[in-house]
């Protein structure tokens, strides 16, 4: 192996850059070779806007972007963003992905995190504003090189022209001038209607390593010395390592050591082979879990005992109980969903080096902070001497947003004294993943004399994935010098303390408040946590919210011999904007027109955090129970839209991603542990399997939401409903089985 | 010590024979765009050429394909893989990205044999590579464009 050179793989282009209004930098920030004090310096100059945007004297202009490159867009949408408003050159465009810094907090979480479609909405204002602020730098440095006014001067193309048009100069000429003057203030920021960039179809910034094979993910970091680890965890949940005999290991080729840590065993060597090998040689004895195993079915029975019990009130409005107690024409159904797997083609991996005065990591996380977290707990060190280089990230899904993996990468690597890259199996990776809770769920609904619900009662059984993942969270939003004994302290008592309370309040995301107008509705939760871990799974609680309550609405159709886009349309009669998207799609899809011999339509109706979604899927389901998903047409107002494309592109992700946990696959526990391991058993939508997705946006001025996981919510009850129909008979439960 | 024949190189490698060609690409040759996703050949994110076909490197043992022609995507050349690259890249068909080395092998794989393949052909060549991200649609897109890219450019 060529072992003499690091090979990041980034940009190695960047020359002295210009950092507004802060400091002059060297800036190839080459991952694990800055030193100390370079590092301490970048965190300590990074001021809005040079956080976010370098030029160089080659006229190059680097976005740096705060959010992690897992396929959702994010590193053409930012450059697009800030393209816009600097008037800057698109083919001299580039990005670079931030490394952890306090600056580069996600403001909806306040930690530096990739998740929940936060991205775009987040940063809109901030990238704009930065953009706008460094193009007017850029004409005052002109302005003053020529002598004349800003107002003769005008920026287009990464260039400012004079008026007369004779005379022009690049950014990439005005940096050193630009150094010095001061940052103009309050511009103000271009209406919709003069976007250049913003709403094109502009091509992915980071295609072109990926099609060569170049592009660096997690697994491909490379450097002098590096070893590569693989880890082996308890297989039942909840139980530890009891003993081990790693003779047979220690005495094959290249296995350097093996490494007992807080979550297993790891089997450090020269290759991931050796690793792999010395892991299966290796003879481990796991503790007994001390209670019952969980297992999916006991957990199941175990539930619809549990349904029958009040739960607590997490969300309430107006009087469900007097309509209930009145009436009888109500309807019942029970819903229940699985776990499920992120399954990221990428299995978890981390590189690290812990010395012994810094700590630098490598990893494909959504989560950076988290990541310092850890690594922070493990060496003690503080965030100052922990630098972390986010690579492309071989599909999140959300389970990036732990960091797991990298506390494994930081604990193994200070024990063996070098940097270490750990390698899971798929096998690990499936078993070992924080999982989408499975959930219960009990709907009844009201009916009035014209058959709309007028009262609406939802109990999810189950348990609450942030109440048990909320304490490794809160020490997170601390400013970054927080000391390590009040870290502690805070998540000792976020676990003690809000956990408990915090049990319901995300399981409800997506089911309530309905986006319908229903007078009375009502939400219990009863909180029961068989101790599977969970995590979020891309659009969280809404993927499982979604389906219940859009099938639900569909059952309330058939019941009272509406048609399902009628219903929704009536329900809506509050909200032109939902109502547009609504008939938007009906419209596209021929909703109402016939179809095709043994093709069932299916429609489905959601707002993920403000982006508002209708999907409807044209399905056939064949005599032996098989269901082919066709074509699936989505209608989507997301406020401004920043690239068309990549939405197109995110839409068809999200059905694919969809399906597969609405027709194929599930996580079942037995025993205590689960049953699938791999591909083979957790079968994936493949090519043949998937429909095609029409997209419909609709034109708007308004703020721009997200994206990325606001589709997944959608492609289940859409489906089943479809299927319902085409079946004669009711999907309650995904995936969907008509055998 | 095994021969291997990459990318038209000629490497000499001390390692277990039994080792899969994946991890001698990766580790040994430093190859990294070959990737691990399954090891049990369910994904085919592996996939390279082994005197010009379709191998699934996870569950290849390196021994196997001593003296064999191996093709990476580092490797991977000529009009189609051109056309291939040319269409990706106008589809901007990857998403994380992470199978894309597999799917583009299958892909040029495809058009070398079938310059023409319709929508039953693509299935039938491409279902065995498995995308998370979804990006099968633009995958389809990106094979029609190349085919047509391709031939105009061979008339």
């Amino acid at each position: 192996m060529k072992k003499s050179e690091i090979d990041y793989g980034r940009r190695k282009f960047l020359k002295v850059s210009y950092i507004a209004g802060c400091a002059l930098l060297a800036d190839i920030y080459f991952p694990g070779c800055s030193s100390k004090t370079e590092n301490k310096n970048r965190r300590d100059n990074l001021c809005a806007p040079d956080a976010w945007i370098k030029i160089g004297s080659d006229n190059t202009v680097t976005v740096i972007v705060n959010h992690s490159e897992m396929g959702q867009g994010i590193t053409t949408a930012f450059p697009m963003i800030v393209a816009e408003e600097l008037e800057a050159d698109w083919s001299k465009i580039r990005f670079e992905i931030a490394p952890a810094a306090e600056i580069y907090k996600n403001p909806a979480f306040n930690y530096q995190m990739t998740g929940g479609s936060t991205s775009v909405r987040t940063s809109f204002n901030i990238l704009r504003n930065a953009g706008a602020t460094l193009r007017e730098l850029m004409i005052a440095a002109a302005a003053k090189t020529w002598n004349a006014a800003v107002s003769e001067c005008r920026a287009e193309n990464s260039r400012v022209f004079h008026r007369a048009g004779k005379r022009s100069l690049t950014y990439g000429e005005l940096i050193d001038k630009a150094a010095n003057l001061p940052l103009p203030k309050n511009i103000p920021l271009k209406k919709p209607a003069e976007f250049k960039i913003i709403g094109k179809r502009m091509p992915r910034l980071d295609t072109l390593e990926k099609v060569y094979g170049s592009a660096v993910f997690g697994t491909d970091v490379k450097m002098p010395g590096l070893l590569t680890a693989t880890v082996v965890h308890p297989p039942v949940f909840g139980t530890k390592l009891k003993r081990f005999n790693s003779g047979k290991t220690r005495a094959l080729p290249g296995v350097r050591d093996v490494v007992v840590i807080n979550e297993g065993i790891a089997v450090v060597a020269d290759t991931f082979w050796q690793a792999r090998q010395g892991m299966e040689a290796l003879e481990v004895e796991w503790t007994k879990s001390s209670g019952e195993n969980p297992d999916s079915e006991k957990i199941s029975q175990r539930w619809a005992k549990l349904a029958n019990k009040e739960g607590k009130t997490i969300y309430k409005i107006g009087d469900v109980d007097k309509f209930f107690k009145k009436n009888n024409n109500i309807i019942r159904s029970i819903y229940e969903l699985p776990y499920q797997a992120h399954a990221t083609p990428s299995p978890m991996n981390c590189t690290a080096q812990v010395r012994d005065n810094r700590c630098d990591i490598w990893g494909p996380t959504q989560n950076q902070d988290a990541v310092q977290e850890v690594a922070s707990k493990i060496t003690g060190l503080d965030y100052a001497s922990i630098n972390v280089y986010t690579t492309f990230v071989g599909g999140g899904f959300g389970r990036r947003i732990s960091a797991d993996y990298a506390a494994e990468a930081v604990q193994i690597s200070k024990k063996v004294k070098a940097p270490v890259k750990v390698i899971w199996t798929r096998e690990e990776d499936m078993q070992h993943d924080f999982y989408r809770p499975a959930s219960y769920n009990v709907m009844q609904a009201v009916l009035n004399h014209k058959g709309l619900p007028v009262a609406w009662m939802h109990r999810i059984v189950g348990a609450d994935h942030l109440a048990q993942r909320l304490p490794e969270r809160i020490p997170l939003k601390m400013p970054y010098k927080t000391p390590r004994l009040l870290r502690n302290l805070t998540e000792y008592l976020s676990g003690k303390l809000v956990s408990p309370v915090m049990a319901g309040m995300h399981a409800k995301e997506g089911a309530v408040p309905l986006p319908y107008n229903i007078d009375n509705v009502r939400l219990n939760f009863v909180n029961d946590d068989p101790g599977i871990p969970l995590g979020p799974w891309r659009s969280v609680s809404h993927s499982a919210n979604a389906f219940i309550v859009e099938c639900f609405i569909d059952e309330i159709a058939a019941l009272t011999g509406r048609d399902p886009y009628e219903l929704r349309y009536e329900l809506l009669s509050h909200d032109p904007h939902m109502r547009n998207v609504l008939e938007l799609a009906a419209r596209k899809s021929g909703w109402g027109k016939p179809l095709p011999d043994g093709i069932h339509r299916g429609i489905s109706f959601h707002e993920y955090h403000k982006t508002i979604l209708c999907f409807v899927a044209e399905v056939s389901v064949s005599r032996t129970g098989k269901i082919k998903v066709h074509r699936v047409v989505c209608a989507i107002d997301c406020g401004i839209v920043i690239n068309p494309k990549i939405i197109e592109v995110q839409m068809e992700s999200a059905v694919a991603f969809g399906l597969t946990a609405t027709l194929k696959s599930a996580i079942t526990i037995r025993k205590g542990r689960v049953k699938q391991a791999n591909f083979d058993d957790f079968p994936i939508l493949r090519m043949n399997e998937m429909p095609k997705v029409e997209v419909h946006l609709v034109k708007s001025t308004n703020p721009p939401t997200g994206i990325g996981e606001a589709g997944v919510p959608l492609i289940a009850p859409a489906v089943a409903n479809a299927v319902s129909s085409a079946a004669g008979k009711r999907i309650r439960k995904l995936p969907i089985n008509l055998n | 010590m095994l021969t291997l024949r990459v990318n038209g190189k000629v490497h000499h490698v001390d390692v277990d024979p039994d080792t899969p060609l994946l991890w001698v690409l990766n580790e040994q040759l430093g190859l990294m765009g070959t990737k691990y996703s399954c090891g049990i050949g369910e994904c085919g994110a592996c996939t390279v050429y082994v005197d010009g076909e379709n191998t699934l490197s996870c569950i290849t043992p390196a021994g196997d394909v001593e003296g064999m022609e191996i093709t990476t995507i580092e490797g991977l050349k000529g009009p189609v893989a051109d056309a291939i690259r040319q269409a990706w890249i106008e589809e901007d068909v990857p998403q994380c990205g992470y199978c894309q080395p597999g799917q583009i092998m299958a892909a040029a794989a495809l058009l070398n044999s079938n310059p023409n393949p319709n929508d039953d052909d693509i299935d039938a060549a491409m279902s065995d590579i498995l995308c998370r991200c979804g990006t099968y649609q633009a995958i389809r897109r990106g094979i029609h464009c190349a085919a047509k890219r391709y031939n105009h450019e061979k008339k």
